[in-house]
């Protein structure tokens, strides 16, 4: 009998899908000179379960893509072999080809075999090449003071030094004897410290036994081998020296500085410096050893310390200044707190809904806050002595309503995090192909939004990111002679702001070029002056196939883009904005509003009939005086408010309402801001201001020229939701008929 | 004609919803029916057809609603509480359609069912599956959900409408 396995595809593509999202996610957060353990560990996880589960589900290919990545991380985390920056670019390429693997399975297109074929080659090649630098004889220092007995014997010591022959090539310094039961000697071996270690392991404690790979040995030796008195002198004075600044870097918490410091430190090996208390403990079991001076050792050090760190420079500058100048997109200074964030979402459980339930869920909450309305609607007649608790209950159910709304709202709401976490890839491959160096920030990853706009606005913003990158930041040489660091800076932030949420991308580039920008616009024929405000002038560069870029790359220069983003983001109800001073950056701000199901908006009458206009478009209301009405050529009709003449659109004649006021002293103005300008709507009368449930039109009907969507009023009827941008459009095209002035 | 009429006969019911427009009966499939309602005012929609009265709440679904006396112009529309919506399901839509009165159910087979002769009104016959007769009444039998998708009644998308 079988089973039907393909039942359960889905929930494995979509683990699989967040193990490789999470795999990336860690790698690029990886400090690749010290990989935290718990990282890498995390990372293997993350590739074995996609072992595992691809081995189950039969997607072999995937399979084999994973056991080579994983052989290689499960020995790049065992410590046999180092990390290097080429290891972590073919795990992220490897990620792409199981990604592209996986898209493979699910209906997608067929993943290119070369390029599977070449990545496996890639991994299994710095696999070897490991192999071979692992397996590169290296010189230990090994010390070890046996116990008197075995000392002693003759034999046993025999015994010892044939099984470290056979392990490695010895020198032996001193062997033991009855009244010397120390032991040391120089090993040259491929094997590791482990295998000495355990060679040792059968004649001596482990706490006795040390084995140093490298070079400081001689200061040790030399130290061992002196007098007490020679730990006054100079000379072993700068052995210690080199073992003193751990205290200072491990203590401020930087591990990262810390081992870097001491990877460079010829001969210190990393391991040894993970606390300022491993350092102390493993100098006191090195001192214990020398004769005499086992009590002294510990202060010994201590005064060491304190007289070597003077002459010490600060370390983590040392580092610093010698730090591999390639890109890097995410800081060893933030990883604590980045950390902190991390494990904090790893553990909050969570349970898998299918996207559907979610909005059925949402759906009927819909249909409860519109009965709820009505209820109140109909209950507002009554007499509120008489029927005194039916009312109370009518408000705890609005009350109630709302918190249920909320909360079912808020299932659909997903952190910034998920579109702000893909970006330190592009960063970071982007900017290796442009040749500069940019450092990535996000601010307010925690900041939540519906799950429809965070699909819908990813585009945008990696459409704006690529841009910084671009046209922004300049090249380091470029940087450097404006005097900035060479390295720029790309901020990513979102926040709440009001019932809307600000989406930033920062950079501190070169900003927009006005003039290159005016040239451009003249050139492609747009109406242009030189008296236009810098606001005006940038939101030129939405025009479709505007670019300025002087030759078009793989990257932008196409002029696609920007009208685009604009675009999208005005189809999300937003809005884009664009800051910008020349030679300190350019910032991009997007606002856009909580969620796609629900809107704020204003109801307007006109005919007998309700619509709704988004209320964020709104900038006032008023009553026109009949002699702030003016006409152009006796048709277009402009409103004169406050100095600044507007557009006057008759809402009743774009919607082909024959029933409405056209006297326009006896309606209402509402001057709305479209498309970056403004425009006066005339409608018969304000109705009130609710946050209506978005229905669609088209699920059932066609999409309606100037209508967004439909919602359902409190009385139970549909209202029309106007897309102003569309209405203002169709407005200023018919603007046409006459319109009676009864007061003037 | 025979064999094609066969063919477009619903394997289903056979069982049809006759409605008057004006001084002619009609008839949909049953199954196509979703419910009757009651005359409720719609919400009128911008630059739509005449035929098109609007859209209407039914239980938390945007309905639009036609009016077929105006399509098919048939008599005076008038609308009042004994006015009749009938509730279609058409593919995965739903369309409220305005008619003068529901009279029964009657069941259609071949037998009774014959071709509509090819001539022009506003009534396209490739839209009538047959004429049915019951107790010397002409049923007009009509593929509802044909005439509901076509480009005529403009209820639905079409590329050639974007």
């Amino acid at each position: 009998m079988s089973i039907d396995m393909s039942q359960f595809y889905q929930v494995f593509f979509e683990e699989a899908a967040e193990h490789l999202a999470n795999m990336e996610g860690l790698l690029l957060a990886l400090d690749v000179e010290a990989p935290a353990l718990e990282d890498l560990n995390a990372i293997f996880r993350a590739a074995h379960s996609i072992k595992g589960g691809s081995g189950t589900f039969g997607f072999t290919d995937m399979t084999e893509v994973t056991h080579i990545l994983e052989t290689l991380l499960d020995r790049v985390r065992k410590g046999e072999l180092a990390l290097v920056p080429e290891m972590v670019d073919a795990f992220l390429a490897a990620g792409d080809v199981l990604k592209a693997q996986l898209a493979h399975h699910q209906g997608g297109e067929a993943v290119d075999e070369a390029q599977v074929r070449d990545i496996c080659e890639r991994l299994a090649r710095l696999s070897d090449s490991g192999t071979q630098t692992a397996s590169r004889p290296v010189r230990y220092w090994v010390e070890c003071s046996l116990a008197p007995e075995i000392a002693a014997d003759a034999a046993a010591v025999g015994h010892l030094l044939d099984a470290l022959a056979e392990l490695a090539s010895c020198e032996i310094e001193q062997r033991p004897s009855a009244d010397q039961p120390r032991l040391a000697l120089w090993a040259t071996t491929a094997h590791g410290e482990a295998a000495l270690c355990e060679a040792l392991g059968f004649y001596a404690l482990p706490e006795d036994i040390l084995v140093r790979a490298g070079g400081p040995q001689k200061a040790y030796g030399l130290f061992a081998e002196q007098d007490p008195q020679a730990a006054q002198t100079d000379e072993p004075g700068h052995g210690l020296s080199e073992q003193a600044p751990t205290v200072p870097t491990s203590a401020g918490g930087n591990e990262a500085a810390g081992y870097g410091f001491f990877d460079d430190m010829p001969g210190v090996s990393a391991a040894q410096g993970q606390t300022p208390a491993a350092t102390a403990g493993d100098a006191f079991g090195f001192f214990a050893d020398a004769p005499g001076v086992p009590p002294a050792a510990p202060t010994v050090t201590e005064a060491a310390t304190q007289r070597a760190a003077p002459q010490v420079p600060s370390p983590s500058h040392v580092r610093r200044a010698s730090d591999d100048p390639s890109v890097e997109t995410v800081r060893t200074g933030r990883r604590e707190t980045d950390k902190v964030a991390y494990s904090a979402t790893a553990e909050t459980s969570s349970i898998r809904v299918s996207v559907e339930k979610v909005d059925q869920l949402i759906n009927l909450v819909g249909e409860l806050v519109i009965t709820q309305a009505m209820l109140a609607q109909s209950a507002s007649h009554l007499d509120p002595v008489a029927a005194e608790r039916l009312l109370a209950g009518i408000d705890l159910l609005a009350r109630n309503t709302r918190d249920l709304q909320e909360s079912v709202m808020s299932i659909r709401m997903l952190p910034m995090s998920m579109v702000f976490s893909r970006f330190p890839r592009v960063v970071r491959d982007l900017a290796g192909k442009l040749g500069k160096q940019v450092e990535l920030k996000t601010i307010g990853e925690a900041t939540e939004l519906d799950k429809g706009l965070i699909e819908r606005i990813t585009d945008p913003l990696t459409h704006l990111v690529r841009n910084s990158l671009d046209h922004g930041i300049e090249t380091p040489e470029k940087r450097v002679a404006a005097g900035k660091s060479p390295k720029g800076t790309l901020t990513l932030k979102a926040a709440h702001q009001g019932g809307n949420i600000v989406i930033e991308v920062m950079d501190d580039g070169a900003g927009l070029d006005r003039d290159k920008i005016l040239a451009k616009a003249r050139e492609r024929g747009l109406a242009v002056h030189e008296g236009m405000s810098d606001q005006e002038v940038w939101q030129l560069i939405y025009a479709p196939g505007f670019s300025t870029a002087e030759q078009v790359t793989d990257v932008s220069g196409r002029g696609v883009g920007m009208d685009v983003v604009k675009k999208n983001i005005e189809g999300l109800g937003g809005r884009v904005e664009i800051e910008s001073s020349p030679g300190f950056g350019t910032r991009t701000i997007i606002s856009l509003p909580l969620t796609l199901a629900i809107l704020d908006g204003m109801s307007v009458g006109v005919g007998g009939e309700t619509y709704i206009v988004p209320l964020t478009l709104v900038v006032e209301s008023l009553q026109p005086r009949p002699e702030d009405i003016k006409t152009i050529a006796g048709e277009g009709r402009v409103v004169a408010i406050r100095g600044e003449y507007l557009p006057l659109i008759p809402l009743a004649e774009v919607l082909g309402q024959p029933a409405a006021t056209l006297d326009l002293t006896q309606g209402i103005l509402m001057v709305i801001e479209a498309e970056g300008g403004r425009a006066a709507l005339f409608v018969d009368e304000l109705l009130g201001q609710h946050q209506v449930v978005i229905k669609s039109l088209e699920s059932n009907y066609r999409k309606v020229e100037g209508v967004s969507g439909a919602t359902i009023m409190g009385d139970g009827r549909v209202a029309l939701i106007l897309d102003i941008a569309a209405v203002t459009r169709m407005g200023l095209n018919l603007n046409r008929r006459q319109y009676g002035l009864k007061a003037a | 004609m025979q064999a094609a009429l066969e063919r477009s006969l619903p394997a289903g019911s056979g069982e049809y919803l006759t409605f008057t427009l004006g001084q002619e009966e009609y008839g949909v499939d049953i199954l196509k029916v979703q419910e009757i309602r009651g005359w409720e005012r719609p919400t009128r929609i911008a630059q739509a057809p005449p035929f098109l009265l609007g859209v209407i709440n039914l239980r938390g679904v945007i309905v639009p609603i036609v009016d077929m006396r105006i399509k098919f112009n048939l008599g005076e529309p008038s609308y009042d509480q004994f006015t009749v919506v009938i509730i279609l399901n058409i593919g995965r839509r739903v369309v409220g359609m305005v008619v003068d009165g529901v009279s029964d159910v009657i069941q259609l087979n071949s037998d009774n069912l014959r071709p509509a002769p090819e001539f022009s009104t506003t009534l396209d016959t490739r839209h009538i599956l047959g004429l049915g007769t019951v107790d010397e009444r002409m049923i007009i039998v009509v593929d509802i959900e044909q005439l509901m998708s076509s480009r005529e009644m403009a209820l639905v998308d079409t590329p050639e409408q974007a």
